[in-house]
């Protein structure tokens, strides 16, 4: 054996080292996490923290909302947390369903999972009209109220906003590439989505280095999607979406607006779709009203003034929009619901939109003058509401199925295939429905 | 502590024998002998059986039905259906396909080049410390935190790479979409995050070699390059063997790096499935189509997989030295 050693054993220094730096490390990750206290019953001055559950932006939080409630009633307190992206959110709440635990008092449901939970997860939720609903019926547009209500009659959810369409745009941008910036004259071009691509083409010849036309084609599909009454289930809930040619027209402009390279070629609610806002990649975006809120959080103090908003072409349709629940596991459903009938009462939902381009889903609230009168200097004092408004009475009573959110995702998806990797139409279309049985059957 | 535990085959003494009393005493230790270590074993086992071993079963019996995410009470059983249909599912043979491809890409670099590392820090350096416990520091960042930082380098418009490769005229390499461009990137993840990791595992086998093995060599006069060649590999030949199984089951199970690269459409894997590892396949299974059945098919079907390959590894590590190193095979048929 040698005992004269050339390398030293200093080994074991480092790795404490190391081991303290990993403890140090992994003890800041862990945040705090808070749990809502307080126990069951109903007495209206027992302090009740309720836990709200969203994805994306709902903006109650920002537009004070929570705030005036908890002034009005000071024995509650909100607490709100909220997962970007809706696939994580929604999964995340089929496992606490499934489960029964790790539910907030209240839950928020997109319009594309509404049939799914009604139809499947009705025994899960409260049904609201136990709570006295009943009387809000005639507040709401009446099919957003059908969609989160049972065959049986059951109301699980009420209905926040609604998403009727516009196209926003770059004024900056038009100007650039030589065409006209009004919003009266931009939305004649485009009175078909036909014309709309006309446009596009004609930007594209003179357009700005490093810009597009649109920003994505799954968005312009979406759009178009959102137009048609009858989408990818028929009215006896069989899936249509194979078959139904509104569904083919739509993917087939989409087509046409890659092959005329009209697209910066983004994933939508990706990080470098997001960039792309703040940097301009491109000039104009299918715009949902819950849209106008997202480019401003995304584009910045820098873009203010520079967007604009016409008609969406072919008028109507609708985007998103959501709900909100009361999972039967609540133990504070009482407060739970008056807060919920509160946050989507008539003069929350004309709040909501003023300050945050929520558009109501309460008709009451949207033939208030305000809801019409509304203007952003953001967007170069569009007359959001004016737009938004006409698109909300167009409104198609669209048949919902349950896996519609799934095969939504899929054909932006299937998309992509042809934007982004070059594929040809016509593979991208059997890959995506070859994906869509293998998600459903 | 050995001497001190009573060995229960050693002869008593005739008076112990004879003894009533000795009697209870004499059964309690040879009742102690034979399961107190039992006892010492079993918080480690009954930990496993709670959160190894039945998971393990139980996902076998969910695979045998059809079962969703949001009922999981109401099971059919629909005995092996869930893996007929796996098999038939041409994307499993994508999942595997790339499971196998980034598995190769990541793992080879990282076993080389962890070796090359530790070879170099196991010499005499300056700051050598520093070298050590930098080279671990991936290993201690968190993954999702890497991987989006990563996500953001491989940028198609603004990313730091394609800003570096543009200056050598390389422009607009879209990564993320590409079959073997997102492969690449996913791979660069993993082996930055496990290279160090591997490097130490090497560095503190290496510092085991008996130093005299390295100066009869130098006296035979073989080379730095030789003695790595010739001394140090053979004596790490057990290390290796370890590290390999280890990222063998690693790869196999590769899961946050291409979900989290992938962002929205990280659960497919890319909008193709160009990077849907097995493991991402079982999370959208479950977790996004909400079928738990085929997800549970998946997982065992993986659990199989990961079996075979170790047992190949171990075949070839056995055999495979000997057919790679022919003259120690003679040697020792001699």
């Amino acid at each position: 054996m040698s005992t004269a050693r050339r390398k030293p054993h200093r080994l074991f220094r480092p790795l404490t080292l190391v081991a303290t730096i990993a403890a140090v490390v992994a003890a800041a990750g862990c945040g705090s996490s808070s749990d809502s206290g307080g126990g069951g019953g109903s007495a209206s001055n027992e302090k009740v923290t309720l836990t709200v559950g969203l994805f994306g932006t709902f903006g109650y939080k920002e537009a004070g909302l929570y705030d005036e409630y908890m002034k009005l009633h000071p024995n509650i307190t909100i607490k709100e947390s909220s997962v970007e992206q809706e696939q994580e959110y929604y999964q995340a709440l089929q496992t606490h369903l499934a489960a029964g635990s790790g539910l907030d008092d209240i839950q928020g449901i997109e319009v594309g999972r509404i049939a799914e939970v009604v139809q499947t997860e009705s025994d899960k939720f409260v049904n609201l009209n136990d709570m006295g609903a009943g009387g809000l019926k005639s507040t709401f547009f009446p099919w957003k109220w059908q969609a989160a209500t049972t065959s049986g009659g059951a109301t699980i959810g009420l209905g926040t906003d609604t998403g009727p369409l516009a196209i926003c745009y770059r004024t900056d941008l038009f100007k650039k590439a030589g065409l006209p910036t009004d919003p009266e004259q931009v939305g004649q071009q485009w009175s078909t989505w036909q014309g709309y691509l006309d446009v596009g083409k004609q930007y594209m010849q003179n357009a700005p280095a490093k810009t597009a036309f649109m920003d994505s084609a799954s968005g312009m599909y979406n759009a178009i999607i959102g137009q048609s009454p009858t989408q990818y289930y028929d009215q006896s809930g069989n899936p249509i979406y194979e078959t139904n040619p509104a569904v083919k027209d739509a993917w087939n402009l989409a087509m046409q607006a890659i092959s005329a390279n009209e697209t910066a070629a983004l994933k939508q609610f990706d990080p470098a779709w997001n960039e792309g806002f703040a940097n301009g990649a491109f000039a104009t975006i299918a715009c949902p009203a819950w849209m106008i809120g997202y480019i401003k959080g995304q584009a910045g103090d820098s873009g203010s003034g520079k967007w604009d908003v016409a008609r969406i072409p072919g008028d109507g349709g609708n985007w998103g929009g959501s709900y909100l629940a009361i999972p039967a596991a609540s133990p504070h459903q009482q407060q739970a619901y008056d807060l919920i009938k509160w946050l989507t009462a008539p003069a929350q939902q004309v709040e909501m939109w003023t300050k945050a381009q929520h558009f109501p889903s309460s008709s009451t609230a949207s033939a208030e003058p305000a809801v019409e009168d509304a203007t952003d200097p953001y967007f170069s004092n569009a007359p959001l509401g004016q737009v938004f408004k006409t698109s909300a009475d167009n409104l198609p009573v669209v048949t919902l199925g349950p896996k519609d959110g799934l095969i939504k995702d899929t054909f932006s998806n299937g998309i992509l295939l042809v934007e982004q990797q070059g594929q040809s139409p016509q593979t991208a279309w059997d890959k995506t429905m070859a994906d869509i049985k293998s998600a459903i059957e | 502590m050995q001497t001190s535990i009573p060995n229960p085959n050693e002869p008593s003494t005739p008076a112990e024998a004879m003894s009533r009393r000795a009697w209870r005493p004499r059964l309690s230790a040879r009742f102690e002998t034979r399961f107190s270590p039992y006892a010492f074993v079993a918080p480690f086992f009954l930990l496993f059986f709670a959160f190894g071993l039945f998971p393990l079963v139980y996902t076998a019996w969910v695979s045998l039905h059809s079962v969703t995410l949001q009922n999981t009470e109401d099971m059919t059983w629909v005995g092996l259906d869930n893996y007929s249909r796996l098999l038939h599912d041409p994307l499993f043979w994508n999942a595997l396909g790339n499971t196998f491809t980034i598995g190769v890409l990541s793992t080879v670099p990282q076993l080389l080049m962890a070796l090359g590392l530790a070879h170099v820090l196991n010499y005499r350096l300056r700051g050598r410390t520093f070298f050590r416990v930098a080279m671990l520091m991936p290993y201690a960042t968190s993954l999702a935190a890497a991987t989006i930082v990563f996500a953001e380098l491989y940028g198609r418009d603004y990313g730091l790479i394609n800003w570096g490769l543009g200056i050598f005229g390389v422009h607009h390499i879209s990564w993320e979409t590409g079959n073997w461009t997102s492969q690449i990137a996913i791979s660069t993840i993993v082996t930055w995050r496990w290279t160090g990791y591997n490097a130490l595992i090497y560095l503190a086998a290496m510092q085991a070699v008996p130093e005299d093995l390295y100066e009869a060599a130098a006296i035979d006069g073989a080379s730095r390059w030789q003695q790595f060649l010739k001394v140090t590999i053979p004596s790490l030949r057990p290390t290796i063997l370890f590290t390999v199984v280890v990222s063998t089951i690693g790869a196999t199970q590769l899961f946050g790096e291409p979900l989290l690269f992938g962002g929205v459409s990280g659960h497919r894997g890319g909008s193709d499935h160009q990077y849907q590892t097995l493991g991402v396949l079982l999370y959208d299974q479950g977790w996004f189509n909400f079928q738990l059945g085929r997800a549970a098919a998946t997982a065992w079907t993986m659990f199989l997989i990961i079996v075979v390959a170790v047992a190949v590894n171990a075949f070839l590590a056995a055999r495979g030295w000997n057919w790679w190193h022919p003259r120690e095979r003679r040697a020792a048929r001699a």
